[in-house]
């Protein structure tokens, strides 16, 4: 116990050290004034003494394996996802919320609603890169801002509507996947996530630049939302209709990554993402496979990006900056890789709760980056785990006795 | 006397100036099993790697001789293009997919022989259906063969060891080859679990008609099982011939136990 | 350097390079608010910044790596890329999100005097601390004990702890080293553009890994290489083409390098084991 103490005195004396000079001191260079801000010292002192108490639990508990067995969430939504008795009777009050959501909730809801929706279809999109195919890409952004330029430069020039621009901007950003991916997908996994990182920032930087293609650092704006049959929308009914586009995307998509997951190819990414050589010897072409998951991912990515264009009516190259990328790849990492619920409830929380908690918007990026730390070391796979699918077998088994 | 099914011929492998591999010639004929034995670091597990595409070998060649085809060359092909034509291994240490569960590891194998694409996957048309259907009966029947039954959905890493080396077995089969690779299949298995795999491996051979070629360590396992056994000692093929050939070759017992049991 | 050893990129290193600009702005303000002027206050500003560097460099691999060596490669990947953005926005949350000017501390030397339109006395003290610290890294990697496990570690980890090297130290070790590195870098360079935000950290990690890996990973020379190629690579493109896209070059010449000879120009290439 009282070693206890001395470990945590130790860790709180050492964090005072190290925030020292940043939080207690505040140096105004233009007024050459000094802001001495000794309560934080005291606080830091109090809140890394505690702190490291529980880092140590929680280290300890990892050793021991108890964090890493089923948690009791886990337990919970492997009940709720196998038996139907309980799953039919959610998924159609959440079809009803979701069809009445326009109907109860303002305009003024329904935009940060919608981003997170579109942040729901671009995490499910990424999570096929990460999640299944284990490829750590941190440039996705690149491939929204893909669909999103293209439906705006297109529509600029020619005028072309938001339906038509919808599978150009998919199909845009498969192509795009492809082209990225043919050069760098050979390389090992960090090196991948650099060279994806690097993609995306050129990506940006060339749109933030080239004037005369993206119109620089002011963007585009007017672009104009989706039509009803040929009719133009005023600003609230067009975003209804685009909530229910992107509703309609949304179970489009997850109807497709289910799919997906337990098919020829989504089983080759999983194996993939488990052993590249193993995965080699059975037969795989790693380069097919990894570019078919870049491409996949990338589609959803361009569609998303289209979404986006329309719903915002204005676009410039800063919401595609390498945050986004982050922003998404958490949605990912914190949902729990491979898994949909866990994607779909990751980005609510991260989207949508700092809309509404002001001071969780101040504190967002802080916390991210805390909570990406903490997932890896204590729940390396998210809140919701992947549960593979089982199979059962009645008929074969005769059938096999005599052979 | 049977037909070949694999020929390799000089077959060498540099790392820098290290030459792990050393004009080894070997072959395997249909229906035969083969072992290649060596002290630890002779070069076996390069000459499989050699064979089998992961490293591209510096010289000689490499020839599968598919039954009823033509001869077809190896050299410089990826492993998945040797694999799809039709050698398939297993690794010395497990590399197993250890998240996904026995059925799906086995699964993974049927790959190279169906050909659902995305489009398939996503609208899961009759032909898609069939194929896929196909795969598990095909996948559950090699883990029925191979024991696995209980743990079909099992994970794979939660499987005991021995299990494991089954299911590596199990998993390259399904790739439908006539020639398969074991590279120390009975590592790390008691005897009770070796003897088994001794009646498993011929039972692969005389059922299926699936030639092998194998690393092994367990002396005992080598013996009653092959029915040729090549000697590698420094890269260099010391031996060949019929088990109890070898078992008396005077150039393998030195190269075992060392120069000073000699006397 | 770093990378070589516990062989993953850092994405921290670039905010434990932000961490000692800032801490060196402080303390410099501080001391020139006090009075003090000359010499004094860069070498103080230095030192600091050094510490600081360093104790960040050691807390972050505490909490972000070390428990994570053993987890699948993308997990310390990830908690990197968490950490990188833990400090950047700490740094934002206590100081400010604004560009803060930065006091020039490298004092005119008169002996330059009739050449400093050409080589400055902040060229002079850039280009000398530059070779001194290259030099002092050579020697302590070649011929000290520590320097000597590290090049073992990076070779092979587990053959290091079979013959008794204590890799927690060894690793730990090359992070303040790196951090250490990383603040003397962040002085000059921050003195030398005369302001810094929270924000440097990014371009200047992302910059010092090209730099890394043009050079071949682990190699101090070849990262002195690579980083005089990207430099001119950088001003030449910017100077001849346009300035708007100076950040595009670095970023193209690493995807460039990675994609045609991820071995770098002065590294050897690996054989992964099977």
């Amino acid at each position: 116990m009282v070693a206890e103490i001395r470990k945590s005195l130790i860790a709180a004396v050492w964090f005072i050290f190290l925030t020292f000079p940043l939080m207690v001191v505040k140096v105004n260079t233009i007024e050459n004034t000094v802001e001495w801000r000794w309560h934080n010292m005291l606080i830091v002192g109090v809140t890394f003494f505690f702190l490291s108490w529980l880092w140590r639990y929680l280290l300890q508990k990892k050793e021991e394996g108890t964090l890493t067995t089923k948690g009791a969430l886990t337990k919970w939504t492997d009940r709720v996802m196998n038996e139907p008795a309980i799953y039919k009777p959610l998924i159609a009050v959440g079809t009803v919320a979701a069809l009445l959501g326009p109907l109860v909730l303002s305009e003024k809801h329904m935009q940060p609603l919608i981003s997170a929706l579109i942040f729901i279809v671009l995490g499910l999109g990424l999570n096929i890169v990460v999640g299944l195919a284990g490829l750590l890409d941190l440039g996705y952004v690149a491939f929204y801002a893909v669909g999103a330029y293209a439906y705006a430069l297109l529509n600029f020039h020619f005028g072309l509507s938001f339906w038509a621009a919808l599978p150009l901007g998919a199909g845009l950003g498969a192509v795009f996947g492809i082209l990225l991916g043919i050069p760098v997908l050979r390389l090992r996994g960090d090196y991948l996530a650099i060279v994806t990182l690097g993609f995306g920032e050129i990506i940006r930087l060339i749109l933030e630049n080239w004037d005369d293609l993206s119109h620089g650092p002011s963007g585009i704006a007017n672009i104009p939302g989706p039509t009803l049959f040929g009719d133009v929308l005023s600003r609230s009914d067009s975003t209804v209709l685009i909530y229910y586009v992107i509703i309609a995307m949304l179970v489009f998509t997850i109807f497709v990554v289910n799919r997906i997951q337990n098919s020829r190819l989504g089983r080759s990414w999983l194996a993939l993402r488990e052993d590249e050589i193993a995965c080699q010897a059975m037969g795989i072409d790693r380069m097919k496979t990894k570019l078919a998951a870049f491409a996949v991912g990338a589609t959803w990515a361009g569609m998303a990006g289209v979404v986006f264009a329309a719903k915002s009516g204005f676009i410039n190259p800063k919401s595609f900056e390498f945050w986004e990328s982050v922003l998404i790849l958490s949605i990912v990492v914190l949902g729990g890789q491979g898994s949909i619920l866990g994607v779909i409830l990751a980005a609510f929380v991260l989207k949508l709760l700092p809309e509404y908690v002001r001071i969780l918007g101040e504190y967002r990026m802080l916390l991210f980056g805390a909570a990406m730390v903490l997932m890896m070391l204590f729940r390396p796979q998210g809140f919701i785990s992947n549960v593979r699918r089982s199979y059962e077998f009645h008929g074969l088994d005769e059938e096999g006795a005599d052979g | 006397m049977a037909d070949k099914v694999l020929n390799v011929s000089g077959l060498t492998m540099d790392f820098g100036g290290l030459r792990a591999v050393d004009t080894v010639d070997l072959d395997v004929r249909q229906g035969e099993i083969v072992a290649l034995i060596g002290p630890n670091g002779a070069g076996k597990t390069t000459f499989f790697n050699c064979i089998t595409g992961i490293y591209p070998p510096t010289g000689g060649d490499v020839m599968v001789i598919p039954p009823g085809m033509e001869p077809q060359r190896l050299n410089g092909l990826k492993p998945n293009q040797i694999t799809i034509r039709g050698m398939a291994r297993t690794f010395q240490n497990i590399r197993l997919f250890p998240n996904m569960t026995a059925l799906e590891n086995v699964m993974v194998g049927r790959h190279c022989r169906t050909s659902a694409g995305v489009i398939g996957a996503i609208f899961r048309g009759p032909a898609t259906r069939a194929e896929e259907r196909e795969t598990i009966s095909i996948s559950y029947k090699l883990l029925q063969k191979m024991g696995l039954k209980k743990h079909v959905n099992d994970l794979a890493k939660n499987l005991p060891y021995g299990a494991q080396r089954r299911l590596e077995i199990a998993r390259a089969l399904a790739t439908d080859p006539f020639l398969l690779l074991l590279d120390e299949p009975a590592a790390g298995m008691n005897p009770q679990e070796t003897t088994e795999l001794d009646e498993l491996i011929t039972q692969i051979r005389d059922e299926d008609g699936i030639s092998i070629l194998l690393i092994e360590h367990d002396m005992k396992l080598v013996m009653s099982l092959s029915d040729r056994i090549f000697v590698v000692d420094f890269g260099r093929k010391i031996a060949e011939g019929i088990p109890q050939a070898i078992k008396d070759n005077p150039v393998v017992i030195k190269a075992y136990l060392g120069e000073e049991f000699e006397v | 350097m770093v990378y070589g050893i516990i062989e993953l990129i850092n994405f921290a290193h670039g905010e434990v390079y932000m961490i000692g600009a800032f801490v060196a702005l402080i303390v410099a303000s501080v001391l020139t608010m006090a009075g003090f002027t000359g010499p004094a206050v860069l070498a103080l500003a230095m030192v600091f910044a050094i510490i600081y560097s360093g104790a960040y460099g050691f807390t972050v691999e505490k909490i972000a790596y070390k428990p994570l060596r053993h987890a699948p490669r993308l997990s310390p990947l990830i908690s990197a890329i968490g950490m990188s953005i833990f400090l950047q926005n700490y740094v934002l949350l206590v100081q400010t999100p604004d560009f803060l000017p930065f006091p020039n501390l490298i004092p005119e030397l008169e002996f330059l005097d009739p050449i400093s339109h050409i080589f400055s006395s902040n060229d002079l003290a850039i280009l000398s601390i530059t070779t001194l610290s290259m030099v002092a890294l050579v020697l302590f990697v070649k011929y000290t004990r520590m320097g000597k496990a590290m090049r073992a570690t990076s070779q092979d980890r587990t053959m290091s702890t079979l013959v008794g090297i204590p890799i927690n130290k060894v690793i730990s070790t090359t992070f303040v080293i790196g951090s250490t590195l990383a603040a003397i870098g962040a002085v000059l360079i921050a003195s030398f553009m005369q302001q810094i935000n929270f924000y440097i950290g990014f371009v200047a990690g992302i910059k010092a890994f090209t730099a890394a890996v043009l050079g071949g990973i682990g190699s101090i020379p070849g990262a002195v290489l690579g980083s005089l190629i990207l430099g001119l690579t950088e001003s030449f493109a910017t100077g001849y083409i346009r300035s708007d896209y100076e950040d595009v070059f670095a970023f193209a010449l690493l995807v460039i390098i990675l994609i045609f000879r991820p071995a770098g120009l002065l590294g050897k290439t690996k054989t992964q084991k099977v």
